[in-house]
């Protein structure tokens, strides 16, 4: 492959060169550019919009802890672990993909079998000291059982918070009073995914 | 028994001078940042009280009870006399201002005037002038080079300025023949055709545009331009030292405006079936809002441009209208 046209660093031929305004050459030339801007009027137009935007009144503030923004589903903030809608159970399955692909290495967790032979995650961690908020793990999570938030008001006092299972796992009050929420964000399913479920071509 | 009462009646004028223009001063400071934030589609001031209104009294709190700092290696005497003097001289100013036509109250004629002495014009621009000396004694005494630079720049620009508007002030001056405002006001009795706008619409722009310099309001703000020389010459000023300065800044709004409107804009003359006093009220009030509407639009001019501006453009034209209005008189 050819590398010359990467090594070019000129911009592309689509950027317009300013070279600025052309300097006034004669006593006449400046007096003109003098008179042209003495009543061109620019100033007022800065004044009339100001005026207008005073006049609209469409403000813009946000008083913060009265009001607060609603955070696009792609935001990536502090994790959840949900339950599934049907039996109220974890989602999580334990099969260690988040701690596998966690580029910070934060994730941790312990699996067991329980009784019932069935794979049991004992421990859930995420040091959020390390965090980056990359959302691989909400993205490679075969279940959607580790989503990301949409909380941006993580301060605490503990370096802990918000990071055990307990914390980030939905509370079952919460699940059974129905205010569990599909997560629409990074990695989930789109909404029109049941248009490209296929059969399995048993032809293979 | 007359001189006492005109004593006690001139000490009481005197007070409700004082306090109304210091009010109005603090009060001006809660309507600029609201008029500032709505151009710039914010809020402004919203907690202390309903919307906002209490701030007023929060921020005088805080500068009452603020330790009065006087920093190491300060001149002393100097830097604690400095906002003193600015304050002073700009409520001084406001002594000749008439700002609304005479009443009667039980039968007594009051002249809202502190003083109406027959050079009042000359005298308010005198006492405005002196408090060029407060800048320059808080630069020289603090101790700071921005305070220094700062002080070295308001004197510059309050002295070029001081010509402006000297001369500008002239060609209406000529055509009236008094220097008492309230002859000048009484001039334009004639309703909205007789202003002096009409009749002196470049002396009415260079006294605006010098008005703007000598309150060191936006465009010419360089005495306090934050990015340059931080807070200028009043740096090193905290608690209420530095209200102090801040209440002659915005005492001298008050009176530019008042200037304006009574010099130019027909005074306190009922318009049509409006009254006097509300004319007054309205005219002053705009032009309080025209400085915060320009500070709001306008970006500020280097030094350089200030003197250039000054000496090259405004001082000529200022004389060629007073040459023009003396051919024109004779």
């Amino acid at each position: 492959m050819e590398l010359r046209g990467f090594k070019n660093r000129n911009a592309t031929p689509g950027y317009i060169y300013f070279e600025g305004e052309s300097k006034p050459q004669d006593a006449w030339g400046r007096f003109k550019r003098f008179a042209d801007r003495a009543v061109k009027g620019e100033l007022f137009v800065g004044l009339w919009i100001v005026l207008r935007e005073m006049i609209r009144f469409n403000i813009h503030t946000v008083q913060y802890p009265a009001e607060k923004l609603q955070m696009s589903p792609r935001y990536r903030s502090i994790h959840k672990l949900l339950r599934l809608f049907e039996s109220g159970y974890e989602r999580c399955i334990g099969c260690g993909l988040c701690e596998k692909i966690c580029i910070s290495n934060c994730i941790k967790m312990d699996t067991k079998v329980d009784e019932k032979s069935r794979k049991l995650v004992s421990q859930y961690t995420i040091n959020f000291g390390r965090c980056i908020f990359c959302g691989y793990c909400a993205e490679v999570c075969p279940e959607l059982a580790i989503v990301h938030g949409d909380d941006y008001e993580h301060a605490s006092e503990q370096r802990a918070h918000f990071g055990l299972k307990e914390d980030m796992l939905t509370p079952l009050d919460k699940f059974k009073a129905k205010k569990q929420k599909e997560f629409p964000g990074f990695g989930a399913l789109s909404k029109d995914a049941d248009k490209f479920v296929k059969k399995t071509p048993l032809a293979y | 028994m007359i001189e006492t009462a005109l004593i006690i009646e001139t000490v009481v004028k005197a007070v409700i001078a004082l306090a109304v223009i210091a009010g109005m001063a603090g009060f001006a400071t809660f309507l600029e940042r609201k008029v500032l934030a709505f151009m710039q589609r914010r809020l402004g001031p919203m907690h202390v009280g309903p919307y906002g209104l209490l701030q007023l009294a929060a921020d005088g709190i805080k500068l009452f009870t603020k330790e009065d700092i006087i920093p190491q290696n300060v001149v002393k005497p100097i830097f604690v006399i400095a906002p003193i003097i600015g304050a002073v001289s700009a409520f001084v100013a406001i002594a000749a201002v008439p700002y609304f036509p005479q009443f009667t109250v039980f039968g007594y004629t009051i002249h809202p005037i502190i003083s109406d002495i027959n050079v009042g014009l000359l005298f308010i621009m005198g006492a405005a002038s002196v408090g060029m000396y407060g800048p320059l004694l808080a630069g020289l005494s603090s101790h700071n080079k921005w305070s220094l630079l700062g002080g070295a720049r308001a004197v510059i620009q309050l002295l070029s300025f001081e010509v402006v508007s000297g001369l500008s002030i002239l060609a209406p001056l000529m055509m009236i023949g008094s220097l008492s405002l309230i002859d000048i006001n009484d001039y334009q009795i004639g309703g909205f055709s007789s202003w002096l706008v009409w009749k002196q619409p470049l002396a009415f722009v260079l006294f605006a545009i010098a008005g703007f310099a000598e309150t060191n309001r936006t465009p010419f703000d360089l005495v306090e331009f934050e990015a340059e020389i931080v807070s200028g010459y009043a740096t090193e000023y905290s608690g209420m030292r530095w209200g102090l300065f801040f209440i002659g800044e915005y005492a001298n709004m008050i009176t530019i405006s008042a200037l304006v409107s009574i010099i130019f804009m027909g005074g306190y003359n009922p318009l049509w079936i409006i009254p006097g006093a509300i004319m007054m009220l309205v005219k002053v009030s705009f032009w309080i809002f025209l400085f915060l509407w320009v500070r709001a639009a306008w970006p500020h001019v280097r030094p350089d441009q200030l003197m250039w501006v000054c000496w090259k453009v405004l001082m000529p034209l200022a004389l060629i209208n007073i040459l023009i209005t003396g051919i024109v008189l004779v």
